[in-house]
Order: C-alpha cells, then sequence, then structure tokens
C-alpha cells in the first residue's frame, strides 16, 4: 500500500529526515515511536504534504503512485487522512459544513453524485455514535473554543467520515485522559479492516495497550534505528529509549 | 468655483424645501455651515484616505418630478422574505406610503417618516431633529441638514418591545442621472423598551450614479435594547456618504452590524456617545471591495462614564482595484474608570491591486481600564489552508471556505436570523462569484 | 490607589547645574549673516555653506508642525543663540587639555571620560553645547580603518563621505524642524564602519545643553559599509532653567549590504517644573536607511526627560531582505508632553519590521504612540510586528495610540497589537506582602512592563535607563 525510500526532508534547509525506509501493507498497523525531536511528525506531515516540509531525496509510492507528485487534497481524495497533532481552528465554517464538503470531494472523485444534505444526516448520526457525540457539536465551527480532547475525538470522527485507506494519527493520544483515550482508541479500532491501514505516530507506549500494532519503528535522528514487533514497545516502556539511541550512537 | 450644490440649495429651498417656517432657517444654517467648510479634502486628517473631491463635479440635486410608480415584486429582493414586517419604503429620497408596511403596533409606538411628522408638526422632530448629528459633526451632516425633508420615523415608547424588526428601505431608481438624496431617520428608544431597526440602502439600477447622503440619529433610554444593522447595497457608480450617531443613556445596550458592500465611493460614521454608566455596546462591521471601489468605515466611541464596555469587530475583503479605509477611534474620559474596550480589525487583500489604510486610535485618560486594540492585514492563513486541502477540499474552493468563515464570524453576529441568513447568501455569492 | 506612593513623587533634577565657563557665542537670531558666520568659524568647505544657506531657504517657506498631540507656547526663533563654543580653542592632543571644569561637569553626569571608563571598552566622544571637545579611544578604532570623530572633523578629514552621505537620509527640506537643523547644525558626531568590519565597542555620545538660550543643533551620519557591524549609544542631559530650550537634533543612519546598526538613546533632558516651566523642546528627526539587502538598523530608546518630546526614529527598508526595529520607553510625568513612535517603510521583497513601544503615563503628562507602517507595492512578503502599550499612572494623565497602517501588497503580513494597563493595587499588595515598598513595588512592575525594550539595551545602559525610569516615576501614583 505505501512504500517509503531512503525519504530525506526538512524545514527551512534544516534536514530532519535522514533516509527513511518503511512498507505498509494493506491492513496493517505500524506505530512509529521515538523521542522528541525524532522527526516523527516530519513523517506524517511529509505524507499529507504539508507545504512547509521540503522532500530533498527519496520516494514514497501509494497504492502505486507517486505520493510526492501529488497536492494535498489530491492525497486526502487518494485516501490517505492525517490526524493532526494540533487540529487547526476554523471559526466561521461549522463542522457539518466543512465535512460535508470534504465528504463530498471524495464522491466527486470516485465519479459520485454529491450526497444529499438528509442523507448527511443520517450518515453523521452513525459515525457520530463511534466517538459517543451528540449531533449539536456539528453546528460548532471546526475546532474552535474546542478543548484537546474534542479536538482529538474530532479528527477520529472526521476519519470515521472520510474512511480513508491509510490513516496517519500523528500524537492524537497526547493530552488525552483516560476515557478519551479509550473513545479515540475503540473510534480507531471500529475503522480497523482488512484493506485499511494505520501508522499511529506516538511517543508513549500507552496508546498501544488500546490499539495492538503489527510492526512498532522507533524513529531517532531522522532514521529508523529499531524496528519489531508489538514486544518493542512494552521493551522500550520498560527502558526508555536511551536504551535504543543510545546504543545507536555508540555504533555509529 | 461657486459653492458645490449651492444651486440645489436653492431650487430646493423654493419647491417646498423653506417649510415649515421653524425648520427653514435650520436649514440655511446648515447649508451655511456646509458652505463654509465644503467638501472636504484629503488633506483633512478625516478624510485624508478618501477623495470625496468628485463630489462637486456632478450637479447632485434632489429629484423633484415625483417618481414612477413601484411594483411590490421590484422590492421583494430587499425584503429578507418578510412582507409582514414593519417596512418603510423610500424611492429617491421620499416616503411612499403605498409600498410600505404599517400594521398595528403597540399602543404609543410611532413608525412613519419625517416628512409626515415634519407636516404634522410631531413634537418628536422639534425635539430631535438635528440634535444629535448636528451641522457641525461632518461637512455632510450640515449638507443632510440643510436638505433635510424625509425619513424614517421610529418611537418605541417606555417599556414596549417590538416583536418584529422594523425596516427602512431606501430605494436608489437610477431613473434621473445624478440624483440626490439625503434623508434623515430618527429612532428615539425610550427607558427600558427594546426594538430592533434595519436600514437598507439599494438600487434598482447598479451601474447608476446618484448620491445618497445620509443620517441616522438614535436615542436610546436607560435600559433601551436596540438591535440596529445597517446593510448598504448601492450602485457600484454610487456615492454613499452616511453618518449615525447614536446616544445611549445609563444601562442601554446597543447592537451594531453594518455592511458596506455598494458605492463608488462609501463612507460610513458610526459614532456612539455614552452619556452614563453601564452602557454597552457592540459594533460589528463587514466591508467587502471589488473592482475599484472604495468603501471607508470611521467609528467613535467615546467612553465618557465609569464602567461602560464597548466591543468592536470590523471585518475587510479586498479583490481587484478596491480599497478600504477602516478609523477606529475610542476615547475613554478621565471619569469612565473601569472602562471595557476592545477593538479589532483585519482585513484580507485577495489581489494585488488591493489597498487599505487602517488607523485605530486610542485616547485614554482614565487609568483603571482595559483597553486594546488590535489590527491585521494580509491574507488567508497557511494552516487552515492545508488542514482544508488535506481533508481532500481543492485549493481554490478551501481559499472561498476560509474566505467566506473570514466574513461568516462577523455576519454571525447579526441579530435578527432572517437578515443573517440572507446576508449570508448575499456575501457568500459575491465571494464565490469571484474566484 | 495609597497616598505613599505620591510623596515619592517630587524629586529634584540632579542634573540641573550649570558650568560656568567663558563660552564664545554669536548674537541671538537668524539670517543668511548668521550661518554665514558659523560655517566661518568652523571653516567649512563652500558647498556645505550653500547646503546651509539652501536649507535655510526652504525652512524660510515651511511652518512648524501643527498634527503632534502636543502643545506649547510659540517658540521665537530670532531670540536663539545659534552658535555657543567654549572659549578653548587650541586642538586638544588628550583628555589633560580639557578644561577641568568640564571635566568636572562630566564626572557630575557621571560620565565616565576617564581611564577606568575607556579600559571598560567605551569611547565616548562628548558634544559640550555645539563643539566636540574630547574624542576617546580614537586610535584603536583607527587602527581597523573606523572612523569615529566629531562632525566638523569629518568635515575637515573625511569631505567626501560627508559630502556623499550628509542629507542622503533626511533630506535637508524633510521637515520643518530637519530643515532648521540643516541650516544651523554646529557640530555632532561622525562614524564610518569599513567593509567587513565589526566595531569592537560600543561607540558612545553624550550630549549636554548648557549655555542659557541655546539651541542645540547638532548633526549625527553613521554609515556602516558592506558586512560592517556598529552599535552607537547617546545619552543626554541638560541643566535646569526656567526658559525652554530647542533641541532639533538630525540623526541619519546608512545601512550597506549586509550592514548592521544599531543606535539606543537615553535622553533625559530636563522636563521643565511641576507647573510645566522650562524644560527642552526635543524636536528630533532620526532616520536610518536599510539600503542594501540584509542589511538591519535597530533603533532602542528610552525617553524619560523633556518637556516635549518629538521624534519618530524610522527605518526605510529599501534593500530584499532588510530589517527595521524599534524599541521604545517613553515616560511622561509632570506635564511632560510626548508624541513619538517610528516609521517603517517597506520597499524592498521579504522586509521586516517589529514595533515594541511602551508609554508610561503619570502625573498629568501625555503620552503619544504615533506610528506609521506602510508597505508598498513592490514589497513582496514583508511582514510587520508592532506591540503597542500603555500604561497609565494616576488620573490626570493621558495615553493615546495614532498607528497608520497602509498597505499595498497582498503577500504582507502586518500585525498590530494595543492595549492599556495600570498598575493594580492587588500587584502593589502582593509585592508588598513580599516585602517590597512602594516605589519599590511600582519599579519592579513598571520595569516589568518594559522589559522588552531594556533587553534590546547594552548592559550599563540598561541598568541606567532603570534607574532613570524608577526616579521618573517617584510620587507618580495618587
Amino acid at each position: 500500500m505505501l512504500e517509503i525510500k531512503e525519504l530525506r526532508a526538512g524545514v527551512e534547509g534544516t534536514e530532519i529526515l535522514r533516509g527513511i525506509d518503511l512498507t505498509v501493507r494493506p491492513g496493517e498497523v505500524h506505530a512509529v515511536m521515538g523521542p522528541n525531536g525524532s522527526g516523527k511528525s516530519t513523517l506524517a506531515q511529509v505524507l499529507a504534504g504539508h507545504p512547509a516540509y521540503e522532500v530533498t531525496g527519496g520516494s514514497i509510492t501509494f497504492l502505486g503512485e507517486d505520493l510526492l507528485e501529488m497536492e494535498p487534497e489530491e492525497r486526502a481524495r487518494a485516501g490517505i487522512f492525517l490526524a493532526f497533532q494540533y487540529p487547526v481552528e476554523i471559526p466561521g465554517v461549522t463542522n457539518a459544513y466543512f465535512l460535508r464538503a470534504a465528504y463530498n470531494e471524495l464522491r466527486k472523485a470516485r465519479g459520485e453524485e454529491e450526497i444529499d444534505p438528509i442523507d448527511f444526516i443520517d450518515l453523521l448520526e452513525e459515525k457520530l455514535k463511534i466517538v459517543k457525540w451528540e449531533p449539536e457539536i456539528m453546528q460548532r465551527a471546526v475546532n474552535a473554543g474546542f478543548s484537546g480532547g474534542e479536538k482529538k475525538r474530532n479528527e477520529i470522527l472526521q476519519m470515521a467520515v472520510l474512511e480513508p485507506k491509510l490513516a496517519v494519527l500523528d500524537e492524537t493520544d497526547s493530552g488525552l485522559d483516560i476515557d478519551a483515550l479509550r473513545i479515540v482508541a475503540d473510534g480507531v479500532n471500529a475503522l480497523r479492516r482488512e484493506d485499511r491501514s494505520v501508522i499511529l505516530v506516538t511517543h508513549y507506549q500507552r496508546l498501544l495497550n488500546y490499539i495492538v500494532p503489527d510492526h512498532v519503528h522507533v524513529l531517532a535522528g531522522g532514521r529508523i534505528v529499531r524496528s519489531g514487533g508489538k514486544e518493542l514497545a512494552l521493551e522500550l516502556e520498560a527502558r526508555g529509549y536511551e536504551w535504543i539511541t543510545g546504543a545507536v550512537e555508540a555504533v555509529a | 468655483m461657486s459653492t458645490p450644490f449651492a444651486e440645489a440649495f436653492a431650487t430646493f429651498a423654493a419647491n417646498g424645501g423653506g417649510k415649515p417656517d421653524w425648520l427653514a432657517p435650520v436649514r440655511q444654517r446648515a447649508f451655511a455651515r456646509f458652505a463654509e467648510v465644503g467638501i472636504p479634502t484629503t488633506r483633512d486628517e478625516e478624510w485624508r484616505f478618501t477623495p470625496v473631491a468628485p463630489l462637486s463635479e456632478h450637479p447632485f440635486a434632489p429629484v423633484s418630478a415625483a417618481a414612477r410608480p413601484l411594483a411590490a415584486a421590484e422590492l421583494a429582493p430587499f425584503i429578507f422574505g418578510h412582507a409582514e414586517w414593519p417596512m418603510l419604503v423610500f424611492v429617491d429620497g421620499r416616503y411612499r406610503a403605498e409600498l410600505s408596511v404599517r400594521p398595528d403596533l403597540a399602543a404609543g409606538v410611532t413608525l412613519g417618516s419625517v416628512a409626515d411628522a415634519v407636516a404634522r408638526d410631531h413634537p418628536l422632530v422639534r425635539e430631535h431633529l438635528g440634535r444629535h448629528a448636528g451641522p457641525e459633526a461632518t461637512p455632510f451632516t450640515a449638507l443632510n441638514l440643510a436638505f433635510v425633508r424625509d425619513g424614517a420615523l421610529l418611537h418605541v415608547p417606555a417599556g414596549v418591545t417590538l416583536p418584529q424588526p422594523v425596516h427602512a428601505l431606501f430605494v436608489s431608481t437610477g431613473d434621473t442621472t445624478d440624483a440626490a438624496a439625503h434623508p434623515r431617520n430618527l429612532v428615539v428608544v425610550d427607558a427600558g423598551a427594546r426594538a430592533s431597526f434595519i436600514e437598507s440602502y439599494v438600487t434598482l439600477a447598479p451601474g447608476a450614479r446618484y448620491l445618497t447622503n445620509t443620517v441616522t440619529e438614535m436615542v436610546l433610554g436607560p435600559q433601551a435594547w436596540m438591535e440596529h444593522s445597517r446593510i448598504q447595497r448601492e450602485s457600484e457608480s454610487a456615492f454613499h456618504l452616511g453618518f449615525t450617531q447614536v446616544d445611549q443613556a445609563r444601562d442601554s445596550h446597543y447592537r451594531s452590524f453594518t455592511l458596506a458592500m455598494g458605492g463608488a465611493i462609501a463612507r460610513h460614521n458610526l459614532h456612539v456617545q455614552m452619556n452614563d454608566s453601564n452602557v454597552e455596546s457592540l459594533l460589528y462591521g463587514l466591508y467587502l471591495g471589488h473592482g475599484t471601489q472604495l468603501v471607508d468605515n470611521h467609528t467613535a466611541i467615546f467612553h465618557d462614564h465609569p464602567n461602560c464596555n464597548s466591543w468592536e469587530v470590523y471585518k475587510g475583503i479586498l479583490d481587484d482595484r478596491s480599497r478600504a479605509v477602516f478609523n477606529g477611534k475610542v476615547f475613554v474620559k478621565p471619569e469612565a474608570q473601569t472602562t471595557d474596550a476592545k477593538q479589532t480589525n483585519r482585513t484580507l487583500l485577495l489581489s494585488d491591486g488591493a489597498r487599505v489604510d487602517t488607523k485605530p486610535q486610542l485616547e485614554i485618560f482614565a487609568d483603571d481600564v482595559k483597553c486594546t486594540h488590535g489590527a491585521t492585514v494580509g491574507q488567508l492563513d497557511e494552516l487552515p489552508l492545508f488542514y482544508a486541502r488535506s481533508r481532500g477540499i481543492p485549493v481554490d474552493a478551501a481559499r472561498t471556505l476560509l474566505t467566506w468563515a473570514f466574513a461568516a464570524e462577523v455576519i454571525d453576529e447579526v441579530a435578527v436570523a432572517p437578515v443573517r441568513e440572507e446576508l449570508g447568501r448575499l456575501v457568500h455569492s459575491r465571494l464565490t462569484k469571484g474566484s | 490607589m495609597t497616598g505613599s506612593v505620591e510623596q515619592l513623587v517630587n524629586r529634584e533634577y540632579k542634573w540641573g547645574f550649570v558650568t560656568d565657563i567663558d563660552a564664545d557665542s554669536v548674537p541671538p537670531g537668524l539670517n543668511e549673516d548668521v550661518i554665514r558666520l558659523i560655517s566661518a568659524k568652523k571653516e567649512e568647505p563652500e558647498w556645505l555653506l550653500e547646503w546651509r544657506l539652501k536649507a535655510y531657504r526652504s525652512w524660510l517657506s515651511m511652518t512648524e508642525p501643527q498634527w503632534p498631540n502636543v502643545t506649547h507656547a510659540p517658540i521665537d526663533y530670532q531670540s536663539i543663540v545659534y552658535y555657543s563654543a567654549p572659549r578653548t580653542q587650541a586642538p586638544l592632543g588628550s583628555l589633560d587639555e580639557v578644561d577641568p571644569k568640564l571635566l568636572e561637569t562630566y564626572t557630575k553626569l557621571g560620565i565616565p571620560l576617564n581611564e577606568q571608563k575607556i579600559l571598560s571598552g567605551v569611547a565616548v566622544d562628548a558634544i559640550f553645547d555645539s563643539v566636540s571637545v574630547g574624542t576617546s579611544y580614537k586610535k584603536a578604532l583607527a587602527e581597523q580603518g573606523i572612523i569615529f570623530c566629531s562632525f566638523s572633523e569629518a568635515v575637515k578629514e573625511h569631505p567626501d563621505l560627508v559630502r556623499q552621505y550628509l542629507g542622503s537620509v533626511v533630506p535637508t527640506s524633510d521637515n520643518f524642524f530637519s530643515a532648521l537643523n540643516s541650516a544651523v547644525f554646529t557640530d555632532g558626531s561622525f562614524v564610518y564602519i569599513p567593509k567587513g568590519v565589526r566595531c569592537p565597542m560600543d561607540l558612545s555620545t553624550y550630549f549636554r545643553i548648557n549655555a542659557q538660550n541655546t539651541g542645540q543643533f547638532e548633526r549625527t551620519l553613521i554609515i556602516a559599509d558592506e558586512g560592517a557591524t556598529v552599535s552607537y549609544l547617546e545619552g543626554c542631559t541638560a541643566p535646569k532653567r526656567d526658559e525652554n530650550q530647542l533641541h532639533a537634533a538630525v540623526v541619519e543612519l546608512v545601512a550597506l549590504e549586509n550592514a548592521t546598526i544599531k543606535y539606543s538613546t537615553v535622553q533625559n533632558w530636563y522636563a521643565g517644573d511641576d507647573e510645566g516651566r522650562g524644560g527642552i523642546y526635543n524636536f528630533v528627526t532620526k532616520r536610518g536607511k536599510c539600503a542594501g539587502r540584509r542589511s538591519k538598523i535597530s533603533w532602542t530608546q528610552v525617553e524619560t526627560g523633556s518637556a516635549i518630546t518629538w521624534k519618530y526614529p524610522s527605518v526605510l527598508l529599501l534593500g530584499d531582505d532588510s530589517v527595521g526595529e524599534f524599541y521604545s520607553v517613553a515616560v511622561t510625568n509632570g506635564r511632560q508632553q510626548a508624541d513619538t513612535g517610528t516609521k517603517m517603510i517597506h520597499s524592498g521583497r521579504n522586509t521586516r519590521s517589529t514595533i515594541i513601544s511602551k508609554g508610561i503615563s503619570a502625573g498629568q503628562g501625555n503620552n503619544s504612540y504615533r506610528g506609521l507602517v506602510k508597505v508598498l507595492p513592490k514589497a513582496e512578503g514583508a511582514r510587520n510586528y508592532t506591540q503597542c502599550d500603555s500604561m497609565l499612572i494616576g488620573n490626570r494623565c493621558g495615553a493615546h495610540t495614532f498607528p497608520y497602517i497602509d498597505v499595498q501588497n497582498r503577500t504582507a503580513s502586518v500585525e498590530h497589537e494595543a492595549s492599556t494597563s495600570k498598575i493594580g493595587e492587588d500587584q502593589i499588595f502582593y509585592c508588598k506582602q513580599r516585602g517590597l515598598d512602594t516605589e519599590n513595588a511600582i519599579s519592579v512592575i513598571v520595569n516589568g512592563f518594559c522589559k522588552e525594550v531594556f533587553k534590546e539595551l547594552p548592559m550599563e545602559f540598561a541598568v541606567e535607563a532603570q534607574k532613570l525610569l524608577g526616579i521618573s516615576l517617584e510620587g507618580s501614583v495618587g
């Protein structure tokens, strides 16, 4: 589904990713972990095509297409969804309007008719159950005045509506209390399917208690320094990042 | 060069503008004042960025011939879908009873035309007309008073709440080139009374050149409550000059929304005078410019007494080679302790030729106050744009969406729902047409 | 607020002494003969005399600006003495030759024109009335090709540089006071930093108005050639007199490609007495030109003195990627009036400017911020951030802001924020509960308010500025 090769990228002339290789097959859940500043969020932003990040080398292939040639909206329509670490506030635009506009773009891209507003409300009501929200939230402006937890839930709701092929969750667990974390995790688990992959970018192992990954990768200094199964996350939790990053420096 | 408007004034005075006896000298004095100060130039600080000199190049004069009959259908686009609302219709500056709607209102409520009230020597007219926005305010309030003949009159007596908004609709037909209208509205809301007042300035001839020079005097009694909407959709070849003076008594609440999207050159002054303590004033504004329009908003809030709050948000969206001017003054007198005043002005420039001059101005003489102002000029933020695109919305659509959202934040503050929705549609279609 | 705070106000102007030195002056009044006399006394070349006369003729056709938010009695320009020099005419080789009374004056002022000071790395060009009397550390600077001398000397020694740059930033006819200055200026400082040289020490000038009825019209010109860097400090005090004195200086800065000029001022001219008698009229034109790419000009000012201050240190951002900064603290107490701010004119691409202004009004002072941020059509990507905060202490003072923002390029981003606050009783109480007295509490709070500006000052200036601020505000709360 996703193939990243020798990816190098940075921001304003500073290189952050220094050669990433990562392959994600359909239905897999990959956790990308690493200390602060390791490049985790950069990887997530580059996948979504954030204009501030410059790709300086390597390639990303998504479903056979060259992802780096695509505009952010083309990537979204191709099935990539980024749950932002800091979801953006858009005062003046209601959640309902925003989500319907996005949903219709997806349908248009698939050659389908735009959805009738009434039908969309029905669809929304189903999806709202996933994040345990009442419909009133849809009349509020996008993320404006939302608490940190509400913003993260809103990202999961958007993901549920847009049904991506590859969901990239950028530190969606940070700043959540245990109840909100469970809602977010349940939301992600509810969306797991054989043809849908997930990349979880996280600092802590905590989220992985709820969303069990198939693969865990540790990022440090802009490279994947170790990959393994879910037990790697537990080991990291027990021994800390220095266990790995220190070892790497010693080798280098 | 002879004094601009002198000939028009002589004609006006001869054609019934000399009556009644008490008003004639008021007009004369007002015209003398205008003749003395003249049309301001850009050397005048108040008009520094707004060249109104072209006014003297055209023989703007009140229309003397009776205007043609209008069908109610011609007004349908302007009535917010509510034909049953009380409505006073003025065509080229003159009241038209047959187009107006005057349902039975609560006992003691006065709703009608200033011309009628003058003819019947209504005491409110003598008490208030020209007393709040007098000839000294600006050259154009003087000019307006010199030509004063008609306008909307609304008086809500103490304790009465009007169930529906009152709409004053000013229609320019464009049938006569260089027609001038000088309406003067008088709105008096007594103690504890509540009302919503809508002023609309519209045209049936979008390319016509004419002049609207309008004044609204609004007097709010103690604990009075007023929602004021002002919609300016003049012809894009017209001149629009407006002045609104709001005088507020203790514990009164004033909420204003102004939309300016018409006119070749459009200027509106909104002055709020706090005459006692515990006054609250909320001022929202939206201005849109395209083509070569110039849209100018001047606001002034006079915090003369303690414990008053003002909150002001004006936003603008400028395309093509349009220009906007914003000047927001807040004066806080020494006795106006615990004043809380916040002002925000934001302008989006959509094209290379657009230009804005903004001057938020605070003058503060009291120490225990919270006063802030902020002004920003620029383009849409990159981050929300990326966020929308990452959800699959194409970049142009995302831009339009965010531009609309920028405007919607102030439109959402329009208190009357049907007006809010209609203005939303109006602004949305204007913004999407451009893209 | 507490009454005890008010008692702290009336502290005397401690720099209000007069130095008794025989002065060589011309009679009061201004006409072309006086200008010719000044030029002759200074042995100036013909072109400079012509330049002065041209300025004088344009001044004659100009009127005093009426737009500042200040009031004062009319100034009689014919009663001012336009030239006054201490009668110590032999060229000065070392500080020993300087009139001891002058040195004493500097000592009283706390100006360290001595070895310790020099060792501490400050080169001082002291202006006593109109003529520069001593320049220290000149040699060390000269070794690097740095020119730091009085303006008169520069006219003699470096006429080509002076002629090339004089009036290139502030034209003679720019405004009423700059035209007057151009006609009659007597001395000032001249700095030239050659290509690629980083000036190894802060350069400093102390100005002092001594003689009675003397207008001080100094002229400063600083040129940083490509890749050069310089930090310049200016401090001002004046004795206490009943009459008002006029100070109309012009400062021009030119930064070429990759050059940086930092100009810091602590202005403590005599402010007049409590009734508003006397005090300096400080009508100054300061302007810098970022002529080259990636050049930077930064103004920092702490204005605590003068009866009236009228100045707008500005930056013309011509070079692409150039940077302009303005950091200001202005204090008005008693009957002081200040109308000050800046102009940032964005002309080059990706030019950036930052404006941080802190106005403090106390007593019956009036403090106005007046600024212009202008983005011209070609200034793609220009950025401005302005923060303009006012603090009022007491209820007889005023704070005014007049920011003009004129944007003619859509890729520009201009942000302006302003706020007004007071010293809260709860803040003072909190400080007192922690053991500070009222004076200290106010000082702490006000210094906190001004922190963003003080951090831009060189260390010893920052310390002095904080002290001055405390003194200026003593007894201001009532």
